[in-house]
């Protein structure tokens, strides 16, 4: 009970063996020709106003995982607690309070405002479902506006009148709009240029130090991850292959994907040309992979044993868990 | 300087449009030498795209509209080039590699046609002596079985496997220059550094001159030989790699790069460069960087900067940083 009661305080989400499977229809029957499994069996938590930093490269999962946990799509197995209520069979009229909770921020910006309504319109549509008076509303709407560092005498104007990292600052303050404890971030900064993202990732740090935001930060770049990130997951085709602290994950990776992501940043110090393992070939298909470790056909390290059997996950250190038989004990 | 291989001197390009006139590219000059890789980076609208399209006379026109400058190709303005006389320098001698290899692709024809292709408009070549020359550059590229590649069209292959294609295109006449827009910039990191590493291997082995634009501080720190740092048209600094990332002399530059995130500054506040890229209808009078400036003076809003010469070839567009510097020297 004690514990149950300490996770409603701590642990904003926690997902147990999340898996999201696909099917491949062929043919003129349509018939299932296979199974895509986009997410296969993810397990993680966030606590309360911590930033948990999913990584990866395309076709992992990352994105489909963010859509289980808003319950845009069904899980297929696993469980995905909000503050230590299970969510994950709710009926859709059911959900729709914890939407309030959870929210989630795009890397277009522009594709996820409606170009007919007023960024005004756009925020105060989050708010009606709450129960401000239009009085409150409008004051809000300024609230917000100020927060994410836009003028609010700029309400009336449309997104098409706005540049893209002041669009994604319209975006921010839409998900703030109904007061969430958890924000997911897609790729949040991915699109916006380098002064740019300066701006937005300040933007979300100060909101979490002043809001107790929980982050979900979803993203393929490791330095951005690294910097925002308290821990850390790395996926590949849909598994998570080590999950440990910021500080451990980039100081002593383990996973020889880890490894070969880091190594592949390419670094601001001149001279210090990549010196990199590495990776040959690129992410395979995520369509009926083989069995055995989901990394085999890249790895460096693969032995017969990672061709036959599931690899499980190996404690290196204290919460730094790592889907390598080969690196522990080293 | 006779290694000199291009030369790009004043260029100006505008776009004409009812109301406006973006001037897209204001005033750019830059070099590239033989068997160096000069690199061009800037945010998205600096005119960085433009300027390389320019170079092969690519930019349409109407609107478009070459203003002033030379683009000295050998010694020779490609600009007083006829499109035919273009056309024998296109793929020939400088080659073009672009950010989305799917768009670039033909995805009606086999890979093996559209190699062949780029070679059979400026060669005349039997068709076996094609297909091993097409099975060879393949090979060169790091494809895999090339020869069943040959056969396979663009829809077939990976992203990082048909970026390497168009690489293949732009290599297979030995060109002199490889200009390549972004060409990494759809990829994942793992396949990112597979490109990058192609493209300095080949440079070693050919002695090819490269010049690569591109909006990632990272990419350039690995790749350059020499930088270009482009914003609002201009160049605003320009140096060897070490002195604009170890000395950068603009604020510009030094505002890009305090505001990369980095593990290292972790829990500190990130800096970042205030307001955004003006329009390139609008610009601000004097220093186009003037309105997002820490250093902004009076002169600075009303004067356009001439670029202050730091010796060893870096020059940097901002008479108070150069005062300062000078002071303290």
């Amino acid at each position: 009970m004690a514990d149950m009661e300490n996770e409603i305080q701590n642990v904003t989400l926690r997902v147990e063996n999340l898996k999201k499977h696909f099917p491949v229809r062929r043919g003129f029957f349509q018939r299932i020709g296979g199974w895509v499994k986009a997410v296969d069996g993810v397990d993680f938590e966030i606590e309360q106003g911590k930033t948990l930093g999913l990584v990866g490269e395309s076709g992992c999962g990352k994105s489909t995982i963010a859509r289980v946990i808003l319950k845009l799509l069904e899980p297929d197995h696993g469980k995905i607690f909000y503050r230590g209520q299970d969510i994950s069979n709710l009926s859709e009229k059911d959900v729709k309070p914890l939407r309030k909770e959870m929210q989630i921020i795009f890397q277009d910006p522009f594709g996820s405002l409606n170009p007919r309504m007023t960024v005004g319109q756009s925020i105060e549509e989050g708010l009606r479902t709450l129960d401000f008076s239009r009085g409150d509303r409008k004051e809000r709407l300024n609230e917000l506006l100020e927060m994410v560092g836009i003028s609010s005498n700029n309400s009336d104007r449309y997104p098409h009148e706005f540049s893209g990292g002041q669009r994604q600052r319209i975006g921010v303050a839409r998900a703030l709009s109904v007061e969430p404890s958890l924000i997911i971030c897609d790729e949040p900064v991915s699109a916006l240029d380098v002064s740019i993202q300066a701006q937005i990732i300040n933007l979300l740090k100060g909101l979490q130090d002043r809001l107790g935001l929980s982050y979900l930060f979803i993203s393929h770049d490791l330095n951005v991850v690294g910097y925002l990130s308290d821990k850390v997951a790395v996926m590949y085709l849909g598994h998570i292959m080590e999950f440990a602290s910021a500080g451990d994950l980039f100081e002593n990776p383990l996973h020889p994907y880890t490894l070969a992501l880091l190594s592949a940043i390419p670094s601001t110090e001149p001279g210090r040309k990549m010196e990199m393992k590495f990776l040959p070939g690129e992410v395979p298909s995520p369509q009926d992979p083989p069995p055995g470790c989901k990394f085999q056909g890249r790895c460096p390290i693969v032995e017969a044993q990672c061709r036959e059997e599931e690899i499980a996950f190996y404690e290196a250190g204290e919460g730094h868990i790592v889907r390598c038989w080969k690196v522990v004990g080293r | 300087m006779d290694n000199l291989l291009l030369s790009v001197q004043n260029l100006k390009v505008y776009f004409r449009g009812d109301e406006k006139v973006s001037r897209a590219v204001d005033g750019v000059s830059f070099d590239v030498r033989r068997g160096e890789t000069a690199c061009i980076v800037g945010e998205s609208g600096c005119g960085k795209t433009v300027s390389a399209l320019t170079i092969l006379g690519l930019i349409p026109s109407p609107p478009g509209e070459i203003e002033s400058g030379k683009v000295l190709f050998e010694g020779e303005n490609l600009l007083d080039f006829t499109e035919e006389d273009l056309q024998k320098v296109r793929g020939n001698r400088i080659a073009m590699v672009f950010q989305e290899p799917l768009t670039c692709l033909n995805p009606v024809f086999t890979i093996g046609d559209q190699i062949g292709e780029a070679i059979n408009v400026h060669e005349q070549v039997e068709p076996a002596a094609l297909r091993e020359r097409c099975v060879q550059i393949l090979k060169d590229v790091g494809i895999p079985s090339p020869e069943d590649r040959l056969k396979d069209y663009p829809h077939q292959l990976s992203g990082g496997q048909r970026q390497r294609v168009m690489i293949a295109m732009a290599l297979a006449c030995q060109p002199d220059l490889i200009i390549a827009d972004e060409p990494t910039t759809a990829l994942d990191v793992t396949v990112q550094a597979q490109i990058l590493s192609l493209f300095r291997s080949l440079q070693k082995t050919d002695s090819m001159s490269v010049l690569y634009i591109t909006h990632d501080l990272g990419v350039v720190a690995n790749i350059a030989d020499r930088v270009y740092v482009m914003y609002a048209g201009v160049i605003a600094e320009q140096g060897n790699t070490s002195q604009i990332f170890n000395s950068p002399k603009h604020p510009y530059t030094q505002g890009l790069l305090a505001s990369l995130p980095t593990r290292s500054k972790r829990g500190k506040t990130l800096h970042s460069i205030p307001g955004i890229v003006p329009d390139p209808a609008y610009k601000p009078d004097g220093c186009p960087f003037n309105p997002r400036c820490a250093f902004a003076t009076d002169t600075c809003r009303t004067r356009f900067p001439e670029m202050r010469d730091y010796g060893e070839g870096h020059l940097s567009r901002c008479p108070v940083l150069f005062r300062q510097d000078q002071k303290e020297g």
